[in-house]
């Protein structure tokens, strides 16, 4: 066949560039840098924050610093005498450590389960998801009121139950995808090779799910937040004397007329917070559909 | 000249060209075929006919004139009042362009009424044109219920029902198998003559132009390269690529491949699959003799993949038994031993779902290597890069990702990868009916000299019986799930027993 020798230099284009992964596509984004920008903010301060405000304003978070809801200083006082700037500088750490780690587990959980269910399929897959449908029809903060209720209001806890009620919502989307994937040739030529289930699972579905999984990480991100801040604010996450923004915003509620710094600093932080991570999630989501549709 | 279209020229929004100058005018009653590969710019220089850009591409000068009408110089609004009445539109695949929730009376009387007063006389005349049934419980039917054949019938009678004076066939038999595209085709032929319609037919395939075609015009990376009657240039190409095209046709003509002597290697016997009520396969025995490669030759829905995936463990749940040397094989996959894994191989049909998208062809054809033998990595490496050398793909392209590849590329890969372990058979699933004329040719070419250099046995799956006498020393026809014909190719191409090959054989289009 004289015709395939011609063919096969005609077969050689120039190389055409794989497409840039997820986060090369999102950042592409304007939303994405605006999102990253508001949450950066945030986070410096909620990190740097600790060690700055005894510098700042010469004051610890738990210090006397003069009479209740004074305007000395740059945001004044509380209730109860504490400069609200270092309370506020020092209240950030501890909702986002334990936004982050609530976080992680969730997705470390839900694919795990949604990555098994979807690739057993069958009866087990019904079985696995008819479970967490049960799951997800509890409101994820009664289940969290519930358990601290039980056992009290720890750290450990609270990250851990935010976590675990967050697992069956990522797992549907896991699977969601996982099923989709686990459809295409690959996965059977994997199995036809001998790979185990656990490094199929681990192989070849997951990094072809990361962009689905990467979204439900942003989305629970925003959300943990949103519930740290909701239990700390109703008593039922960080303890007082601590300094934390969702409880400084309880404590100082009342005097909102009187000293509005103390419940506006922590209130701006957590929506500048939220509204960052969901921009950046949008941005991820705007750039995994798009490659879902290629 | 209904249909004129002069020097177009079409760009992307970014400026880069797609078409250089297109020239092609279609005479009423005239059936032009536009022939190219994938990525030649026939589809695009075809919908130009009807006035219509894909999304991207913008025209770049030229004229489009139907009748007396410059399609281009119209607004959007004025070029779709045009299309049904004066241009139409046939589409690649109808079960995607029929509504699936109108019932296909009511969506025939749609485009009646857009383009004037329908009545229930016309649909069944317009029905009755492409030899469909007219009654009322037909036109009661959704598309559905229509079998492929029907549905792109249907569709033709859509494009054809307000006697339009061009219209526009994109591959319109591609999903078809070829005693359905036989009558397709014959209703274009016939419809196209009686009402003076000037067809434009857009294709990948030379012998369907054969069939058809008054006229061709050759396409190439955005240009017609060649343009003439169609006996004159499938005859006596005068281009070299029309040439390198008519190379890469399967031809059913021609000597006998040499009789093949060896013993049996892998054998299905009396395997049976059913799912509920449907029986897919009915005791089906056939052999795979060493070195040989037998043509397992079945439409869809035959059972032929059900039947290769039973063999190669991706379907467990037969009766009957699979046997490899005489020694039966578990029926899954993962209950075979890594030495019954490595000797029969599969390749898929598809290349771009049978490749993991984030993993690099290297590492793609590491795979098996690195489950089934012992070798150490640097004995990986080297394998790995002696088989990619055989089936022609360069080093450079080790490294990079599946979609950096093209389709023949991507199948080659694949098959590098089912032959890394030195299979003693390979089962290949219709693995070039994704595949360009020209690129089929190529992975043909690749899998006959792995064949003779490496004395594997091949099942080559597959529907098109054109390709027998460029792979096969065996036929076995796959009729409803039995084993309707057996022999070696010439018998079964010059003398078939079973009126099912004769039909296959005389609805299969020629040169």
């Amino acid at each position: 066949m004289t015709a395939v020798e011609k063919l096969e230099v005609v077969d050689t284009p120039e190389v055409p560039a794989s497409q840039p992964g997820l986060f090369r596509r999102a950042w592409a984004l304007p939303r994405a840098k605006l999102g990253a920008a508001l949450t950066a903010a945030v986070v410096l301060v909620a990190v740097l924050g600790p060690w700055l405000g005894p510098v700042i304003t010469g004051h610890d978070p738990t210090d006397f610093a003069g009479k209740p809801f004074k305007h000395d200083g740059i945001a004044g006082t509380d209730g109860i005498g504490r400069d609200v700037l270092t309370r506020f500088l020092a209240g950030g750490s501890t909702l986002l450590l334990y936004a982050v780690l609530a976080t992680a587990i969730g997705i470390v959980l839900g694919a795990a389960v949604g990555m098994f269910a979807g690739y057993s399929g069958g009866r087990l897959d019904g079985v696995v998801m008819r479970g967490n449908d049960v799951l997800l029809s509890f409101p994820q903060l009664v289940f969290a009121l519930l358990a601290i209720a039980m056992i009290g209001p720890h750290g450990w806890l609270l990250v851990t139950v935010i976590g675990v009620t967050h697992a069956p919502r990522i797992a549907r989307v896991a699977r969601q995808a996982t099923v989709a994937v686990v459809a295409s040739d690959y996965i059977r030529a994997a199995e036809m090779y001998g790979v185990p289930r656990w490094r199929i699972l681990t192989g070849e579905v997951l990094p072809n799910i990361t962009g689905p999984l990467m979204v439900e990480l942003g989305l629970r991100l925003t959300y943990s937040i949103g519930y740290v801040a909701s239990l700390s604010f109703l008593g039922l996450g960080i303890q007082p004397p601590t300094a934390d923004w969702g409880l400084m915003i309880n404590e100082n509620r009342i005097a909102l007329i009187v000293q509005p710094w103390g419940v506006l600093l922590p209130v701006l932080a957590i929506a500048v917070l939220t509204v960052g991570t969901n921009l950046i999630t949008d941005a991820l989501a705007s750039a995994a559909a798009r490659e879902e549709a290629r | 000249m209904s249909l004129d279209v002069t020097d177009l020229r079409v760009s992307t929004v970014d400026g880069s060209p797609v078409l250089h100058g297109v020239s092609y005018a279609i005479a009423p009653g005239e059936i032009l075929a536009l022939v190219g590969e994938s990525g030649s710019g026939k589809t695009t220089a075809g919908l130009a006919a009807l006035g219509h850009f894909r999304r991207g591409l913008v025209p770049a000068g030229g004229a489009v004139t139907v009748g007396d009408t410059d399609i281009l110089s119209l607004t959007e609004p004025e070029r779709r009042a045009l299309r049904g009445r004066a241009v139409a539109y046939v589409p690649q695949d109808p079960a995607l362009s029929l509504n699936p929730s109108l019932r296909i009376g009511r969506q025939i009387a749609e485009v009646l009424e857009a383009h004037g007063a329908p009545d229930a006389e016309r649909v069944a005349e317009v029905l009755a044109e492409v030899g469909l049934p007219t009654d009322e419980a037909y036109q009661r039917r959704y598309p559905h219920q229509l079998s492929g054949g029907q549905q792109q019938r249907v569709g033709i009678a859509m494009a054809f029902a307000c006697r339009p004076s061009v219209v526009v066939l994109d591959e319109p038999t591609t999903g078809l198998d070829v005693t359905t595209q036989a009558l397709v085709l014959e209703t274009v032929g016939a419809l196209a003559a009686e009402h003076q319609v000037a067809a434009l037919y857009i294709t990948h395939d030379l012998a369907v132009v054969a069939q058809i075609a008054d006229r061709v015009a050759v396409m190439r990376d955005g240009r017609i390269v060649e343009t003439g009657a169609t006996r004159d240039v499938l005859g006596h190409p005068t281009h070299a690529y029309t040439r390198e095209l008519l190379d890469a046709v399967p031809s059913l003509d021609g000597p006998a491949p040499a009789g093949h002597e060896g013993t049996p290697v892998l054998a299905a016997k009396d395997v049976s699959v059913s799912y509920g009520e449907i029986d897919v396969l009915r005791g089906v025995g056939i052999t795979v003799d060493s070195g040989e490669c037998l043509m397992l030759l079945g439409e869809s829905g035959s059972g032929k993949t059900t039947l290769s995936q039973c063999l190669s463990g991706l379907t467990a749940h037969y009766t009957g038994s699979v046997e490899l040397d005489g020694v039966a094989l578990p029926p899954s996959v993962r209950r075979r031993s890594a030495a019954q894994l490595r000797d029969v191989q599969y390749v898929f049909q598809s290349p771009f779902s049978s490749l993991n998208p984030r993993k690099t062809i290297a590492q793609s054809v590491e795979l098996p290597l690195t489950r089934l033998t012992t070798m150490d990595k640097a004995q990986r490496r080297e394998r790995v890069a002696e088989m990619l050398d055989r089936v022609r793909l360069g080093r450079s392209l080790a490294h990079r990702l599946p979609d950096q590849l093209s389709g023949g590329e991507r199948q080659r890969a694949a098959i590098a990868r089912a032959l890394v372990t030195t299979p003693r058979v390979l089962v290949c699933d219709e693995v070039t009916s994704a595949l360009d004329v020209s690129v089929q040719a190529t992975v043909l070419d690749v899998l006959n000299d792995l064949r003779r250099d490496m004395g594997m046995a091949i099942l080559f799956v597959t529907h098109n019986i054109a390709l027998a006498r460029e792979v096969a020393d065996r036929i076995a026809v796959l009729l409803d799930g039995r084993i309707a014909e057996c022999g070696p190719v010439d018998d079964v191409l010059t003398r078939p027993t079973h009126a099912y090959t004769r039909e296959l054989l005389a609805n299969t289009p020629r040169l």
